[in-house]
């Protein structure tokens, strides 16, 4: 991993088309600002790989007919 | 052209409807080209994303405004630009769901809903940025607290049943 150090209001460059600033410092807190091309996807860390984990859950689903399911777990409420 | 797949076995595959999701989906970016398939029952909210790059892989979605009638987020501008969405008539949105051994307990995932062009057959799995929806909303718990009437969201209701159709 590359690492460097910056000061509030600097930046990085990658690859050209993509900025990153420190545009705030307060204690742990860093705050980012992002400049980046409409197609490039910016996501937290922990909150894609928590859809990520959800995805594959999801992936290995069964073949059960939800319908039939959720209907009469319904009547019986 | 035939695809085997683990749910329902060889299914033959309209190439005219296949969706593409040019990113794939988080967890599983290498696959890219998926079908929408209806469970029986047109009306029915639920519906099947069969990846056609790999039979083994199947979504199980929910239109989730049958569930949560008020379920609402913006759409991202960048994403209304990937996709190619010039109106709302174009989209149709869906919850990912998650079936575990005892079905009645499954979950939706309303923070990353599925968002399909269906002008452009282009769809994405779009992250929201807000703490108003989590990756897990138990279906059951949903229906009971909202006891949604049969005909929420008809409207939408009517729009997946007329693209299923096509």
């Amino acid at each position: 991993m590359l690492v460097l150090t910056r000061k509030k209001d600097q930046s990085i460059i990658v690859n050209d088309n993509i900025e990153i600033t420190v545009v705030d410092i307060q204690g742990d807190q860093i705050r980012l600002g992002i400049t980046a091309p409409r197609d490039v996807s910016i996501l937290r860390k922990e909150v894609y790989l928590e859809i990520q984990e959800e995805n594959k859950r999801a992936a290995m689903a069964p073949n059960v007919d939800l319908d039939k399911i959720f209907n009469e777990e319904k009547k019986q409420v | 052209m035939m695809i085997n797949t683990r749910l329902f076995g060889e299914l033959e595959i309209d190439e005219e409807r296949i969706i593409t999701f040019k990113e794939g989906m988080p967890g599983f970016n290498y696959l890219h080209r998926f079908v929408l398939l209806t469970a029986g029952d047109d009306k029915s909210p639920f519906k099947w994303l069969q990846c056609v790059d790999d039979g083994d892989i199947a979504f199980a979605l929910v239109n989730p405004f049958e569930i949560v009638k008020d379920y609402d987020f913006e759409l991202p501008d960048d994403v209304v630009e990937r996709l190619g969405i010039s109106s709302y008539e174009d989209i149709l949105v869906y919850a990912v769901v998650v079936i575990p051994e005892d079905a009645s307990k499954a979950s939706m995932n309303l923070k990353a809903p599925v968002v399909i062009n269906v002008k452009r057959r282009a769809a994405e799995q779009v992250v929201l940025d807000t703490d108003a929806y989590s990756v897990r909303h138990y279906i059951l718990e949903e229906l009971r607290r909202q006891e949604v009437p049969r005909d929420a969201g008809i409207n939408k209701k009517k729009r997946s049943v007329y693209y299923c159709k096509r």
